[in-house]
């Protein structure tokens, strides 16, 4: 079942050619609703269990002890569930507007099937493979129908992304070298973490996955493809690329890094740590400089994603069981979840100001509270949510990231998670200013073409906004299926 | 010993096609040599056959300086395979040559050294078939008879005499001081004698090892043969001679040589960083595509001298080398096959071909994504079992050189599909034979890539 979920996409893709044109954007529609709603179902039936469900495992390359092995668990099935939700927001956003539309399509179907293959692989070759194949996809994105000067920062996006797919791959083949007998499967090696007995090796080996994934995730110093990137590509593309392709490089460090190899991730913990930490504070404060706004978004992404980083580190940092770690763990996993949501609708309301006017420039606009309410009305609630107002999922996940990292009651991670908090600070400010220049004032230079949200559009993104909503008011079940999850890991870690 | 003829069944069917070509083609009529091609394809595919059937059975040594082992068997299979397609790539544009039999009489016989120097287990043996590999090639490349052509066929056979000059130096000087030259003994023999002349003798005698594999410092030959030769003739001589160049290396490393004699596990290493290095640093700025290829294939050279260099230290080696000979023969002829379909040289010929003609469009950009390395593809699959030598075999230094130098290759390949994915320019005529060779080599590397466990538990 997880296969199919996994692979419809892509045999729609390749039947999509068979479809006539204008039959094209209501199938990607209806293909990504069933995916959806393949992948809620598998949620619900999976509950709040512990350990995987829907596991498959075939023999792949016997020879070097890889297969295809996929499950999905409580860390998993969020991801997959936003990945779908995502996805059938963009096809639905991109209902009648993209030029080239039968081919953006399936690219698009092509990258959802890498991206859901990502957070169900159980096998660290098919992992890679997954993940390396969405770099591919996402380059030809940016590529071909991004906005100009595309080519450079697809160029620029593929070069690093894929340096740090490379390192990933050192790093995959030191684990695979380290266990004994030498597997690539996931479940085998976390069952039985390699390198327990070499520190320098596991601790190269932590360093090429430590690199490989904070190049994806992006922390600093590893973030300068980002901006780029979100810039030049298509509001979906960006959308896709922040709300789910960000999440690969956290999701990898919790269930690759943290499990594999537990004792050098303690050891290297405050690294850990500092590195988040840096990737907060210097995100919110070059966001805050930006004039254009979808690289003021992008650069929240580093400092969101610096979060989820600082809330493992301390988790590795306490090195116990404890309420703490099993807190900050959980609030990690929710952060991807709620920043998935939040910034996906947040690449497309500035998709939706490009297609427009034609412009990001913040100082060109002023007062389209006026002109477009509906618009202004769904970006507020939008900045708000990622500012992480309470009521909506960004609070509840930065609640338990500070409370988890603070409260494992280490020095340590108490300096570091009482600065961390300043950039929650920061953020307000910047978002305020967002909301300030943008909505309200007098009117701008370019805020005469502003028309207010076409049905599509909201149809997109009102359902991610509301289901931060529903995380934000009920987050009981999310957080009951990522439960168990993280109690898992902090023990693995702890060993 | 065993000197049972049927052992060589798969060199003599192309020993035998290419006699029946030569024969064949003084009696054939001017309109109808393409018959030889035609045998010469069916020789290849008998003896293809032949050598499946003797990868089932168990290993042997066939008059005791010939292996009948793995790498014999990947030898003769990829070569083999390869010469049919070869031969249908050279068969359009030759059509009507004065030496269109001769052609293919000689790509048939350079596959025949080609597989000889694979299964060879003599220093003389060796050299044999490095001669015959030899010879052929350099005619092929000057048959062309045009101004760059000729250029081509004197700067290869040059550099191909001196340095099988130098081989046969360093054949001399090893068998002198370990008095053999069949590997076993010549092994027991190495162990003994002074370092300083068994370094000196590996270190001419990989010389021209290296000139056939296209690596450095061999690799002189590659750029020019690769843009003055015929087109064919460039996709063969930069694919099949290295699968049997890079077979001997790694034997010679497994099994010839005592473990680290001559320094080897350093000097193939530093020669394989300096092969993908150079060859990616040249590959940057050219804009014509087959001068492209040509610094592409060193580049290759030197990932594959990497499982090379760790020869008989970690059991991933011989996987290794074998899957990456398979996965870059296919990757490459898919690649050639391209050029011949579209028939342009300059990089800017390529605009648009991705809108104008999908099927090729996309069977050249699964082959330069495959050349990169990108999952699912075959060189993916020889790329990780190739760092998986490197690090096993204690040369974690070389794995990173070699990703970091995949990551600069991206940048030159990434030239070459940009264009594709514009608006083309004007109409594309992409060649109908050439055109299904890539599709079916593009679809072959994927294939290959995702049955990799097929693949190697074979």
């Amino acid at each position: 079942m997880l296969s199919l979920a996994i692979f419809l996409p892509l045999a729609a893709a390749l039947l999509l050619p068979a479809v006539p044109r204008r039959a094209v954007p209501w199938t990607w529609v209806a293909v990504s609703l069933a995916e959806l709603a393949l992948v809620a179902g598998m949620w619900a039936a999976h509950g709040t269990r512990d350990g995987f469900s829907f596991e498959t495992d075939v023999r792949w390359i016997p020879s070097v002890g890889a297969g295809y092995h996929v499950g999905a668990d409580g860390l998993s099935l969020p991801l997959l569930t936003l990945t779908a939700l995502l996805f059938a927001a963009c096809a639905v956003y991109s209902l009648g507007q993209e030029r080239r539309g039968r081919a953006f399509a399936m690219a698009f179907l092509f990258l959802e099937t890498v991206c859901l293959g990502v957070f169900a692989a159980l096998d660290l070759l098919l992992f890679f493979v997954f993940f390396d194949l969405s770099i591919v996809g996402m380059y030809f994105v940016i590529l071909v129908w991004g906005h100009a000067g595309a080519a450079r920062s697809a160029l620029k996006f593929f070069l690093y992304t894929f340096l740090g797919s490379l390192v990933l791959l050192l790093g995959f083949i030191g684990l695979y070298l380290g266990a004994d007998p030498h597997t690539f499967d996931m479940v085998e090696l976390t069952r039985d973490p390699p390198l327990e007995d070499a520190p320098t090796a596991a601790g190269l080996t932590l360093l090429a996955l430590g690199i490989g994934l904070g190049i994806k995730t992006p922390v600093v110093p590893f973030h300068t493809w980002l901006p780029p990137a979100h810039t030049d590509a298509p509001a979906a593309g960006s959308a896709v690329l922040a709300g789910v392709m960000l999440k690969m490089g956290g999701y990898g460090l919790v269930r690759i890094a943290m499990p594999m190899l537990p004792d050098a991730w303690r050891r290297y913990a405050l690294a850990v740590l500092i590195v988040g930490l840096v990737s907060v504070l210097y995100g919110a404060l070059v966001a805050l400089a930006q004039d254009d706004v979808k690289r003021l978004v992008a650069y929240t992404s580093v400092n969101h994603m610096g979060y989820v980083v600082l809330a493992l580190g301390a988790a590795g940092y306490a090195g116990g069981t404890d309420a703490g770690a099993r807190l900050a763990v959980t609030g990690a996993v929710t952060q991807m979840v709620s920043h998935g949501l939040i910034t996906g609708a947040l690449f497309l309301l500035c998709g939706v100001l490009h297609a427009r006017a034609g412009s990001y420039d913040l100082r060109r606009f002023g007062g389209v509270a006026r002109a477009a309410p509906v618009f202004a009305g769904t970006l507020a609630a939008a900045a708000f949510a990622s500012l992480g107002l309470p009521g909506l999922s960004g609070f509840i996940a930065e609640f338990q990231i500070f409370a988890g990292t603070i409260g494992t009651g280490a020095a340590a991670t108490a300096v570091t998670g009482a600065l961390a908090v300043l950039g929650i600070v920061v953020t307000a400010g910047l978002f305020l200013r967002v909301l300030h220049r943008l909505l309200l004032g007098g009117p701008g230079e370019l805020t005469g073409r502003v028309g207010d949200l076409r049905r599509p559009e909201a149809v997109a993104i009102v359902p991610l906004l509301a289901s931060s909503l529903l995380i934000g008011v009920l987050p009981g079940p999310l957080l009951d299926t990522i439960g168990p999850f993280s109690a898992a890991v902090t023990g693995w870690v702890a060993r | 010993m065993n000197e049972n003829p049927a052992d060589l069944a798969p060199e003599l069917c192309l020993l035998i096609a290419a006699v029946l070509g030569l024969v064949g083609g003084m009696f054939l009529p001017r309109t109808g040599q393409w018959r030889v091609a035609a045998i010469g394809a069916a020789g290849a595919v008998a003896g293809l056959a032949a050598a499946c059937v003797a990868a089932t059975r168990p290993d042997l040594a066939a008059f005791g300086s010939f292996a009948v082992d793995p790498v014999t068997h990947v030898t003769r299979i990829v070569v083999l395979a390869s010469v049919p397609v070869v031969l249908a790539l050279a068969a359009v544009p030759v059509r009507g040559h004065p030496r269109e039999s001769e052609h293919y009489v000689l790509i048939m016989l350079s596959a025949l050294g080609t597989i000889m120097l694979g299964g060879a287990t003599d220093l003389l043996v060796v050299v044999a078939a490095y001669l015959l590999a030899s010879i052929p090639a350099y005619a092929l490349a000057g048959l062309g008879g045009d101004a760059p052509g000729t250029e081509a066929a004197l700067k290869y056979y040059l550099l191909g005499a001196f340095l099988g000059v130098l081989m046969l130096a360093g054949v001399t000087l090893l068998y002198g001081v370990a008095g053999r030259t069949a590997y076993p003994q010549l092994r027991a023999g190495l162990a003994a004698a002074p370092d300083a002349a068994v370094a000196v003798g590996v270190v001419a005698l990989l010389a021209g090892l290296l000139f056939k594999a296209g690596a450095v410092p061999g690799h002189f030959w590659v750029p020019d043969v690769t843009q003055g030769a015929p087109p064919a003739v460039a996709a063969f001589v930069t694919t099949v001679p290295k699968i049997g160049a890079f077979a001997a290396l790694y034997r010679l490393g497994a099994e010839a040589l005592p473990d680290g004699a001559g320094g080897w596990p350093v000097l193939v290493a530093v020669l394989a960083a300096a092969a993908m290095t150079l060859g990616n640093l040249a590959a940057f700025g050219q804009d014509n595509v087959r001068r492209l290829l040509a610094y592409s294939t060193v580049s290759q050279a030197g990932y594959l001298l990497v499982p090379v260099a760790a020869a008989g230290r970690t059991g991933l080696a011989e996987p290794a080398v074998l899957f990456y000979l398979g996965a870059y023969a296919a990757t490459n002829l898919g690649a050639f096959a391209v050029v011949l379909a579209i028939g342009r040289d300059d990089l800017r010929g390529y605009t648009g071909l991705l809108r104008a003609s999908p099927v090729t469009g996309l069977a050249l950009a699964v082959c330069l994504l495959g050349f990169v390395g990108t999952p699912p593809t075959a060189v993916f699959a020889a790329k990780v079992l190739m760092f998986g030598a490197a690090i096993d075999g204690g040369l974690g230094w070389l794995a990173i050189v070699a990703a970091a130098n995949t990551v600069a290759s991206v940048f030159y390949y990434l030239r070459w599909i940009v264009p594709m994915c514009r608006a083309p320019d004007g109409p594309f005529r992409p060649a109908r034979g050439a055109s299904i060779v890539a599709a079916g080599a593009a679809a072959f590397s994927v294939l290959l890539g995702a049955g990799a466990g097929v693949a190697l538990a074979v």
